[in-house]
């Protein structure tokens, strides 16, 4: 059995079982830097429940040399901090996989399992030993486990030391004790178990420029750098970050040195009615604003998005999508507000979307909402995940071009004004069917009335059926035009392939690792992900190019098939799914067994 | 319903103001509304007040939600612009339109359904951000531009025209904002121009959040005895509680405020407004006697009219956010963007 885990370097996948409120994400987070540190692939994902204290909580870590962070379902070493959870957790080792658990009380016999190794650490015991306060106890017995961890899968010490003194510059207490816990798992581990363990970690140097960052993190950074100044937000889990991040950001980059006057205004609203109302409200006043949500706040927004879309006032909208419908699994991820999206509000509605796969894109994504919003005079709507928003993740580093300068579109100022004879604000339309606005303190030659009610193109009031049909069919045709100008998508072609996977967001590394698992079966397949709304003519182009095609998605329905049938020519039959939605990021096993079982029928 | 645009034709007497407008060039276009409703009667006192205080138009932005009432930012101010927006949703737009640009004068105008039932919440919390703007409530007790059903502000026992008694207890805008901290609080009648128009001028040069609550009777759904939001109810029941005389800043000195019962109130812009009591001791700077008196005057069925409520210490959703002075939507990207090297520089924490 043993031999199976023969010395496998920078490859293999652990598993930390905690209690939710014990303070464990401390020392999860400092395992996942220090191997990101020590220049080898990796990736964390939080397995999280809806609760503050008391629930059981995971968090898995993934190395690979190769390069595929994708959650992982094998897991070689499990730390069982839990016992509640003992009897599935234990259960969910590999073969041959290692249990490391706190022996201060003895194990179960009945959870003993005869293929596994049991590391016991008496992590209780000893940290009760060497500190006095009770919290302290909790929180050091995480570090001591972490201290373990080191031992066992070769992480580098003295980087780990280095860590802690860099989160408690400042709090020498504090890093003392953290120091001491390390020290107390390391040492034990070291005596007590052979060190390290057949699969461990080996210096790399893999991550060079790439960092170390959580999506909304990022999506906040982007809305930083797009020069947003109005932020409107109800709390919603997994988007309420996005705020948080921005407000701090805010509190870095926007307030004036010398006035301390801000140069943001960050509104937390009533409901997020309130927060789109206030969105539109400001950019209808020239300002860039945006508002952060999951898919229940998108729910209460409906109504607005279709004012701000038949108004033509920009808006920029970001959903961390979360399970659904209702409250759902708040802490759980999918992507499933794909439709409710794309067609937001009552009447003829659809929107631009954007489907960022992980923190690089979610900067990048922001400020093209914003241009986009500007430019095309509608809703935005930037799909992230859970997974994605609250995951970190390892990235290219993100680069900034000075010369950017925000798209705002048509606007007309005085001088143009001058030169019309009249101003009317659905009229003038130019290449991509957009009509110039005017923004209100401007000039009184630009005034108009927005309004939500029947309008002809001169933006007068009209129950008119043919003038109301007029504004409404350049409408459509100014949303088509935006496909133009929404990311590509992101296509990789494979010599022979039989097949194309499509896939969207955050399956992209899951999917790719399976076409590689696919291909060394013989079975090679295109590839491509989905990147913007309205479709690209080469989303089309790729769906005729095959004979059939997989979607790959989270969500129960089928979501982006749906679109890519409705929104295409493409024959129904020709497009399969590969759907799975139970709230937990995607593996490539999920994929390559979606695909086979289909492949096999 | 086509709106109609009226012909201009400037009379040679129109009087100018310091800007040299006429009131004319306050005015929007035709009213579709019923004719002889309320709301007719409050545009008409607002074209007055906006001239009065030589406001430029364009420097003025209209917000309404969805009703009667809500049209009728159409109707006044052509050269300013407006957003006839969606039913209770105005505050937030408001607010937002307000935190993007603080240079600009908002005046929103609203009905009882769109404030008090679909609004309500989103009322309460504009009130509660002081957000500055002028916020009219056009009540007349019912719904009517779907016709006449009973709003939440209708009267216990007033009777629709179809002759349903409402029994439920109303919600009265003016108890409401008092109890949740409002910094300016007025209450008066469509067909009372004299009072409304220097109660507008007195909103217009608040600090912050100004609530007029103005009874504007729906002559096709509500005007009929038993309706406490009819003309004749409220001519007969209607009792000033402060007398409004408004003096612009230019003429500060020149009023003598000596005169008895006369409470002067120095408004955020430097004017002042001045308040004859009718009660000898009605302070509207007390938010707990006016709460007191307006609930005694309440149970009696006297309706208070005048400006009740007025605090001009309290800051403004600016002030409390300290908000650059610059309007956020003026700010140049350049000073927006923090740039390459604070984007390199921050990595390192991501490392
Ligand atoms: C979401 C939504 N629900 C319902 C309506 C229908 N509606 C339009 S106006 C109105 C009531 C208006 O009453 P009020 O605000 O008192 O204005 P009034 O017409 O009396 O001036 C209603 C219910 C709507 N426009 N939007
Ligand atoms: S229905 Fe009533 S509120 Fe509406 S316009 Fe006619 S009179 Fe005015
Ligand atoms: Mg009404």
């Amino acid at each position: 059995m043993h031999d199976q885990l023969h010395s496998r370097v920078n490859d293999f996948a652990i598993k930390l079982a905690n209690v939710n409120g014990t303070g464990s994400a401390s020392a999860n987070g400092l395992l996942m830097q220090a191997i990101f540190r020590m220049g080898i692939p990796v990736s964390g994902k939080n397995l999280f429940p809806s609760n503050i204290q008391g629930l059981p909580t995971w968090y898995e870590i993934r190395v690979n040399k190769d390069g595929h962070t994708a959650r992982a379902l094998d897991y070689d070493l499990m730390v069982a901090m839990n016992a509640q959870t003992y009897a599935r957790d234990i259960g969910e080792v590999r073969s041959g996989g290692y249990v490391l658990y706190d022996s201060s009380w003895p194990l179960d016999r009945a959870l003993y399992r005869e293929d596994v190794n049991f590391l016991p650490v008496p992590l209780a015991q000893m940290c009760n030993e060497h500190f006095k306060d009770p919290r302290e106890r909790t929180l050091m017995k995480n570090i001591a486990y972490a201290g373990s961890l080191v031992a066992t899968l070769d992480i580098d010490m003295p980087l780990v030391e280095q860590l802690l003194d860099e989160r408690f510059a400042g709090k020498k207490a504090l890093r003392e004790s953290n120091r001491r816990a390390l020290r107390l798992g390391y040492d034990y581990a070291k005596q007590q178990f052979e060190c390290p363990l057949n699969f461990h970690l080996e210096k790399m140097d893999a991550n060079g420029d790439k960092i170390l960052i959580d999506g909304n993190t990022a999506t906040a950074l982007g809305c930083i750098y797009a020069g947003a100044t109005v932020a409107a937000w109800y709390p919603i889990t997994p988007a309420t970050s996005v705020m948080d991040a921005f407000k701090q950001f805010c509190e870095k980059y926007r307030r004036d040195p010398e006035t301390a006057e801000n140069n943001y205004v960050i509104l937390q609203a009533e409901d997020e009615l309130a927060a789109i109302g206030m969105v539109i409200g400001a950019s209808w006043n020239g300002a860039r604003a945006f508002t952060s949500t999951a898919g229940p706040g998108i729910s209460l927004m409906n109504e607005l998005l279709g004012l701000a879309y038949y108004t033509e006032i920009p808006a920029v909208v970001i959903d961390v999508q979360r399970v659904g419908p209702s409250t759902g699994m708040p802490t759980r991820t999918q992507q499933a507000d794909l439709i409710e999206c794309a067609y937001a509000s009552h009447g003829d509605t659809k929107h631009i979307l954007l489907f960022p796969a992980n923190p690089a894109e979610c900067f990048e994504f922001a400020i093209r909402s914003f241009d986009l919003a500007e430019r095309f005079q509608t809703p935005v709507i930037m799909l992230s995940d859970l997974d994605i928003g609250m995951n970190d993740w390892v990235v290219p580093g993100l680069a900034w071009d000075d010369s950017y300068r925000p798209d705002r579109g048509r606007v007309l100022g005085p001088t143009e004004l001058e030169q019309l004879t009249r101003y009317n604000r659905y009229s003038g339309e130019d290449e991509d069917h957009v009509a110039p606005r005017t923004l209100p303190g401007v000039d009184p030659r630009g005034a108009y009335v927005a309004r939500g009610s029947g309008h002809n193109k001169f933006g007068g009031y009209t129950e008119t059926p043919s003038e109301y049909q007029e504004v409404m069919d350049r409408l459509a045709r100014k949303q088509k035009a935006a496909a133009n100008f929404v990311p590509l998508p992101e296509i990789d072609r494979r010599s022979e392939a039989r097949f194309g996977v499509i896939t969207i967001g955050g399956c992209e590394p899951a999917v790719l690792e399976a076409l590689d698992l696919l291909a060394d079966r013989d079975i090679p397949a295109d590839y491509m992900r989905v990147r913007g709304f309205p479709f690209h003519k080469s989303v089309e182009a790729f769906l005729y190019e095959h004979e059939f095609c997989f979607v790959v998605e989270q969500n129960r329905d089928a979501q982006l098939r749906s679109l890519l049938i409705l929104e295409t020519c493409v024959p129904k039959d020709r497009v399969r799914s590969v759907l799975v939605y139970g709230g937990f990021p995607l593996s490539a096993r999920h994929v390559v067994d979606g695909i086979m079982h289909q492949l096999e029928k | 319903m086509p709106s109609i645009v009226k012909p201009v034709v400037t009379h040679p007497s129109l009087q100018r103001n310091q800007l040299g407008l006429t009131l004319r060039d306050y005015e929007g276009s035709m009213s579709t509304l019923c004719a002889g409703c309320g709301h007719d009667s409050i545009t008409a006192a607002i074209v007055r007040a906006l001239w009065e205080v030589s406001i430029e138009p364009h420097m003025l932005a209209k917000m309404s939600g969805i009703g009667c009432s809500s049209k009728t930012p159409a109707y006044f101010a052509h050269g300013a612009h407006g957003f006839n927006s969606a039913h209770g949703r105005m505050p937030p737009i408001a607010t937002g339109a307000n935190a993007a640009n603080r240079e600009l004068t908002y005046i929103g105008v609203s009905g009882d359904g769109d404030s008090l039932s679909i609004g309500l919440g989103h009322l309460c919390h504009a009130i509660r951000r002081n957000v500055k703007m002028v916020y009219i409530i056009e009540n007349n007790g019912v719904y009517g531009l779907t016709k006449g059903q009973f709003s939440a502000s209708a009267d216990t026992g007033s009777k629709s025209k179809r002759g349903e008694a409402n029994e439920m207890s109303p919600i009265d805008p003016v108890m409401l904002a008092l109890s949740i901290g409002a910094t300016f609080v007025a209450r008066s009648f469509s067909g009372d121009k004299d009072q409304l128009v220097p109660i507008l001028r007195a909103a217009l040069a608040h600090r912050g959040f100004a609530l007029i609550d103005v009874i504007s009777p729906c002559v096709t759904f509500n005007d009929h005895t038993g309706s406490t939001k009819s003309y004749l109810y409220t001519r007969q029941h209607e009792l000033k509680a402060t007398e409004v005389d408004f003096v612009p800043p230019e003429k500060e000195i020149l009023a003598t405020i000596a005169q008895n019962g006369i409470t002067s109130v120095t408004m955020h812009d430097g004017s002042v407004v001045q308040f004859k009591s009718v009660p000898a001791d009605y302070d509207p700077a007390d938010r707990q006697k006016a709460t007191a008196y307006l609930m005694a005057q309440q149970s009696k069925g006297v309706i208070v009219t005048g400006l009740l409520f007025v605090d001009e210490s309290v800051s403004d959703l600016h002030e409390m956010n300290r908000t650059s002075h610059v309007p956020l939507s003026r700010i140049p990207y350049e000073n927006l963007c923090p740039g390459s090297a604070a984007l390199q520089e921050l990595q390192e924490d991501f490392r």
